[in-house]
Parts: C-alpha cells; sequence; structure tokens
C-alpha cells in the first residue's frame, strides 16, 4: 500500500523523523485555515500517488491568505497523470540551503536492505543515478545485523553531504532504517531531504509504501485504508477480496494466480480478443470467492464473454465449479461463460459443471482453445 | 536422475491437524508415492493422523523417522519460526508454500538459513512447490500432470503458469524430471540461478523450460547466468507480455532495477541469452517439443 505525502509524513513522526509543520486539508477555506495555524509563507501540496507533482502544477508557495485561495482552488480537482486531486497538504515553507536524498528499499538481487543516500536530491534522482551513479551511496544492510550508528555516519560522510547537515542526518537515517524495519516498508524514501538556512535536517517530502502482509501486526495500519481512489470496478472488487485491474477490452478474465491470470489476458490478446480485466481469485480461492469474481465481471457492461480459466494446485476445481453454480443462480449473468478447467480435482469440478453447460456455459479443455472461443463469443476476430 | 527431491526423500509435514491444509495436500503428495514420513504439532505429539505419526517438534520427528525434507503450510505470523526449526532439526530440503509472509521476515529468514544453515535449502515461501515426475511431490502441484521419464527441467516463478506449462508438455508428450516452482516473493529461499544450476548438472535433465514474470530483475540475473554457465537448451515464457506498465516503487525501485522488470526487457534479456523466448504457454510447449526432437 502506497501512502500519500501527509501519511508518510504522519507515519515519519512516529519514528522521530523530522519534517514540517503542516495539516490536511480538503477544501479551500480549510487550506486557509491551515496555513493561517502554520504560519506564512506555505507550501500548498496536492496529494497523489504519482510522482512528478511539481512539473504538474501541484506545489505552489504562498506568501498570505489570499494566495493559499488562489492556489487550492486551482489544484484541488486537479488532474495529475490521471489522478485527480482531493485532498492537499498545507505546510510551512522551508528556507533551503541544499537538498539531499535519502532511501531504504529491498535489493532483491543481493537480498539485503539497500541505503542509498546522495548530496544530490530534489526531483531528478533518477537522472542522477543514470548520469553520475557515483553520486549516489550505497550501503547494503544485513536484516540480521541491523544499522550502526558508525555505518550510518560513513554512509553519510561518503554520499558528500555538507559538514552542518552530517550529525543530523546521520541520526535521520538511523530512525528512517526503523521505520522501514519495524514500519514494515517496502520503500522509506526521502526526497528531498533538506539542510535549512538555519542548519537543521527535515523531510520534506515522504514516500512509503507499507508491505500489505505485514498488516497483520500493524493494526495502526487501519486508517491509512479506505483513502485509495480507484474505478468503480475495482472498488467493487477491493471489496470483495480480489486482485483486480481494469483494463479496457471486452473479455471478462477470471484465472487464479496472478501469474496465469497475467498469462490469460496476454493469451486472449495474441488470438484476437482484448482482456477487459486482470483478475486473480487468488490461491486456495472457495465457491464463495469464485461467485463474487462473477460478479465483478459481470458488473463491467463492457464486457461481453467471460473466460474463467483455472489450473487447479491449492484451488480445487469443485470449489470453482461449485461457485460457477452460485454466482448462476444468485445473479444475471448476461455474458457467456467459458470454462478451462484442470489441476487438482478438476473432474469433480468439470461433472458439477456439465449440468451447467448450455448456452451459458461453454466448457474448453486448453487455454489457448478456450481464449479463442471467449473472443469469439465476444464478438471479436479470432486469428 | 532428478533434481533436489526423490524416491528416497523422506518428508515431514510441520503444523498437521485433521483439517489443515499440510495434511490435506501432504496425503496427496503420499498418494503420488511420495514418502510422508511424519508430521508435527506441539499439541497432538503421539498422535496418528491418517496413518502418518504426529511428533511435537521437528527435532523429533527427524529423530525418529530420519526425515531429510519438510513440507511447511501453516499460516504467515507462524512460517518464519517453522522454517527456522526445520533447518536447526537438521532438514536438508524444505519447501514452504505459505503465502503472505512479510518482506521483513522473509529477508531475515534468508539470511539466517545463509549464516547459520548453509546446507539447507528452501523452496520458496508463496511457491507451488517440487515435483520429481513420478518418484516425489511435496506441495499443492497436482500430480497427474507431470509426466516421468524426462528430458525437460522445469522452473517457474508463477504458481498456476507452473502448472500450465508442466501440463502443456504433458499433453504433447514431452516428460520432466524435476519441476521446481520458486515462487514469486521478493525474497524466495531458492532462485532460477540455483535451480538452473542443478539442471546443468543433473546428466537426465537435457532441457529446460524457464517461466517468469513482470517485476523484479530474477530473469534478468537468470539470463546471464544462463548466457555464462549454462549448455543446455532453454525455453522460456514470462507472463504479463501484454501487460499495461505496472506501478514502480518510487525512484528507490527504479534507481535499483533500471529498465529490468518489463516483460519486454526480460524476454530480450533471455533471447540475448540464446533462451527460445515463446509467447504464451502453449507455443512455449510447442517449441520445447522441437528442442527434445533435436536432442
Amino acid at each position: 500500500m502506497d501512502l500519500y505525502e501527509y501519511q508518510g509524513k504522519q507515519y515519519f513522526a512516529r519514528f522521530g523523523i523530522p519534517t514540517s509543520p503542516g495539516g490536511v486539508a480538503d477544501t479551500v477555506d480549510e487550506a486557509v485555515a491551515r496555513a493561517d495555524e502554520v504560519g506564512y509563507p506555505v507550501v500548498v501540496k496536492a496529494q497523489v500517488k504519482v510522482g512528478g507533482r511539481g512539473k504538474a502544477g501541484g506545489i505552489k508557495l504562498a506568501a498570505d491568505a489570499e494566495e493559499v485561495r488562489r492556489h487550492a482552488s486551482a489544484i484541488l480537482g486537479m488532474d495529475i497523470k490521471g489522478h485527480t486531486v482531493q485532498r492537499l497538504w498545507i505546510e510551512h515553507a522551508s528556507d533551503i540551503e541544499r537538498e539531499y536524498y535519502v532511501s531504504f528499499t529491498l535489493d532483491r538481487r543481493a537480498k539485503k536492505y539497500l541505503c542509498m543516500v546522495s548530496a544530490q536530491g530534489g526531483v531528478d534522482i533518477e537522472e542522477v543515478a543514470a548520469t553520475d551513479p557515483d553520486a549516489i551511496a550505497r550501503l547494503h544492510v544485513d536484516p540480521l545485523d541491523g544499522l550502526s550508528a558508525a555505518s550510518a555516519a560513513e554512509v553519510v560522510a561518503r554520499a558528500g553531504l555538507d559538514d552542518a547537515a552530517r550529525e543530523q542526518a546521520a541520526t535521520l537515517v538511523q530512525r528512517l532504517y526503523n521505520c522501514y524495519v519495524e514500519g514494515d516498508c517496502d520503500l522509506a524514501e526521502i526526497n528531498p531531504l533538506i539542510l535549512t538556512t538555519d542548519g537543521r535536517v527535515h523531510a520534506l517530502d515522504a514516500k512509503v509504501t507499507l508491505d500489505d502482509n505485514a498488516a497483520f501486526r500493524h493494526p495502526e495500519w487501519e486508517e491509512f485504508a479506505g483513502t485509495e481512489t480507484t474505478d468503480e470496478r475495482e472498488r467493487l472488487a477491493k471489496e470483495k477480496g480480489l486482485q483486480y485491474v481494469g483494463l479496457d477490452g471486452f473479455v471478462g478474465i477470471i484465472a487464479n494466480g496472478a501469474g496465469l491470470a497475467m498469462s490469460t489476458c496476454d493469451v486472449v490478446q495474441q488470438v484476437g480478443g482484448q482482456p477487459a480485466n486482470f483478475l486473480d481469485i487468488g490461491g486456495g480461492a472457495n465457491a464463495d470467492q469464485m461467485a463474487n469474481a462473477l460478479e465483478v465481471i459481470n458488473a463491467d457492461p463492457k464486457v461481453r464473454s467471460i473466460f474463467v480459466n483455472i489450473f487447479g494446485g491449492i484451488t480445487r476445481g469443485e470449489e470453482v465449479a461449485n461457485g460457477i453454480v452460485q454466482a448462476l443462480a444468485r445473479v444475471d449473468i448476461s455474458a457467456p461463460i467459458v470454462v478451462r478447467l484442470d489441476g487438482t480435482n478438476a473432474e469433480e469440478g468439470r461433472a458439477i459443471l456439465a449440468a451447467q453447460v448450455g448456452d451459458r456455459v461453454v466448457s474448453v479443455p486448453t487455454m489457448i482453445d478456450a481464449a479463442r472461443k471467449a473472443t469469439e463469443l465476444a464478438g471479436g476476430t479470432v486469428r | 536422475m532428478s533434481v533436489f527431491v526423490d524416491e528416497t526423500t523422506r518428508v515431514v509435514i510441520q503444523g498437521v491437524s485433521p483439517s489443515s491444509q499440510g495434511l490435506y495436500h501432504g496425503l496427496r503428495n503420499r498418494a503420488y508415492g511420495t514418502q510422508v514420513v511424519a508430521g508435527t504439532n506441539p499439541k497432538r505429539g503421539g498422535e496418528v493422523i491418517e496413518g502418518i505419526p504426529i511428533f511435537a517438534t521437528v527435532a523429533e520427528a527427524v529423530e525418529a523417522t530420519g526425515a531429510t525434507a519438510s513440507f511447511i503450510s501453516v499460516p504467515p505470523r507462524g512460517a518464519p519460526d517453522a522454517i527456522v526449526e526445520a533447518a536447526e532439526a537438521g532438514i536438508e530440503f524444505i519447501v514452504c508454500i505459505t503465502e503472505g509472509i512479510p518482506a521483513h521476515d522473509e529477508a531475515r529468514v534468508y539470511n539466517r538459513l545463509v549464516r547459520d544453515f548453509p546446507r539447507t535449502r528452501l523452496l520458496g515461501p508463496n511457491c507451488p512447490g517440487i515435483i520429481s515426475a513420478g518418484k516425489c511431490n511435496i506441495g499443492i502441484t497436482s500430480g497427474d500432470i507431470a509426466l516421468p521419464g524426462g528430458p525437460v527441467g522445469l522452473v517457474s516463478r508463477s504458481g498456476t503458469v507452473f502448472y500450465q506449462a508442466m501440463y502443456e508438455l504433458t499433453q504433447k508428450g514431452v516428460g520432466q524430471t524435476t519441476g521446481v516452482g520458486i515462487g514469486g516473493d521478493p525474497v524466495p529461499g531458492t532462485s532460477f540461478i540455483d535451480v538452473l544450476a542443478a539442471f546443468e548438472a543433473d546428466p537426465e535433465t537435457r532441457a529446460i523450460m524457464l517461466i517468469g514474470e513482470i517485476g523484479g530483475s530474477a530473469e534478468e540475473e537468470a539470463a546471464d547466468f544462463i548466457r555464462a554457465e549454462l549448455s543446455k537448451p532453454v525455453v522460456a515464457y514470462i507472463a504479463g507480455v501484454t501487460a499495461p506498465p505496472g506501478r514502480k516503487m518510487g525512484h528507490a525501485g527504479a534507481i535499483v532495477s533500471g529498465s529490468q522488470g518489463t516483460a519486454t526487457a526480460k524476454m530480450a534479456a533471455l533471447a540475448a541469452a540464446g533462451v527460445i523466448v515463446a509467447q504464451n504457454p502453449t507455443e512455449a510447449g510447442e517449441r520445447m517439443v522441437e528442442v527434445v526432437k533435436g536432442l
């Protein structure tokens, strides 16, 4: 789960990482109220989960209430790379002396944590990485050893941060490490980390991605839920606990496992169809989840046929078949369903489905032929 | 031959209760011919469930039955400790199918095994398991989709495409030595490279099928290894060829992986390493038929 900047800063605060005083605003009046509280000048910042906000005009400096009003009304409702701005973060403007970069993430290749620090922070850190990789100091951290104060100081020094910033930055790097590990982040990134003209080091931005798998030990994450804006189909699917990504085609896809769901989209596209979605019912899905998945797909008016592609492993064929039967009884499914069922208990599943096979349900033995059938039933041109 | 497991492998199922996933799939594994010699459950030591003797700990199970491999399907909270318990008991090969283990726990367990238990191999977590066709099946793969006799070794990061690819081979009459599902989690215990190296060393494995998926850089690393170290032909398929560009993990993710991660980049890297790259699992099976004919 990606956090908004303001949530990331709230998360940072729990681990003692300094940020600018600020507050959240959903309306122009609220923006002015927050600005009055934190003191002028302020920065009005669009809260969207996408980079490049500044370049898109979503971050503006305001010297007084009038300017806050003007910028807030321009930014609220603005579209930034497909994300509509519904919330602002208003914070006291900092007098910036220098901009740095610091992050923690997992280096999958090394299977260790990777800390990156650079004296060249700001929006173009990826450019720095590409053109001047030596400008980024990297430090691998063994999860069993953790990050020592000495190592934190060393990486900050190696990155060439200004003398005035080093001690505070080293402390902050350690706190960010704690946030990354104890806070179960996939990514904890500050860009820019700033040195102010009066010699303080703090986070001017916050990019935090939480590891959804760790939610069971973080009841406090509940406050972050429900703030994500997705399309209606995705919202419905999420409500039902399904992994769903809306696409633009006309063949609804249901598969078990992300890999097979992607592969099903590949095959449908390659035989001339267009997938309407990616939907993974997950490992070990039961009849109820299968029925839910069909309901979600059925709610998409663009869907003209549904391709259910299941290769049972931990998912059992009879559960899948029962789910299809349940869904047919529960909702009026308008599109024809093409089912391809193999693997664990596939025979039992096919036997259950045999009673349903007819106009509404078609059983096809192979993945590629099922993709062709689904494309044909959707009125697509099969190649 | 086969890699990692064969008919001599003796399996202990960790976390057995009458209603557990572990028991359900463990019994299926046993029906396939796998030697399932023990189960563990701290509260059920001394019981016998479905003919499987249950011990309170893995160490007791190993001592009493000579178990060499373990099968873990316990929930995410308990799985990391279960893995370490198996390693401490001297288990050489651990299959963990558990989905949803926090990434930091995986990183800790992986580094713990490397440091303290270098002789133990972990397969997974979040993987379908391993099947040496006709000999041993540990995990959740439906055994009837495998065809014994080789010559293909199969390795996959995706679970269900693993089944699909294996079945494509079986339906076309191409047998397998061993199929290994490494799982798609951020810190897999066993990597593509580990499995490729094992296949290279196995005389009965004469061709290799590799199934990848978008994200991460495991396929690019495999491509480097194939170019430098592998003499056997490889056919590959990457799931997600037509997927829209996924979300990027902030700047740090982009810096770490560069342009890697897309299906196009992975397919190009594999093709450049001499791998035959197919567009879908069915085509991958067809290409492998050609490869096997030419062996």
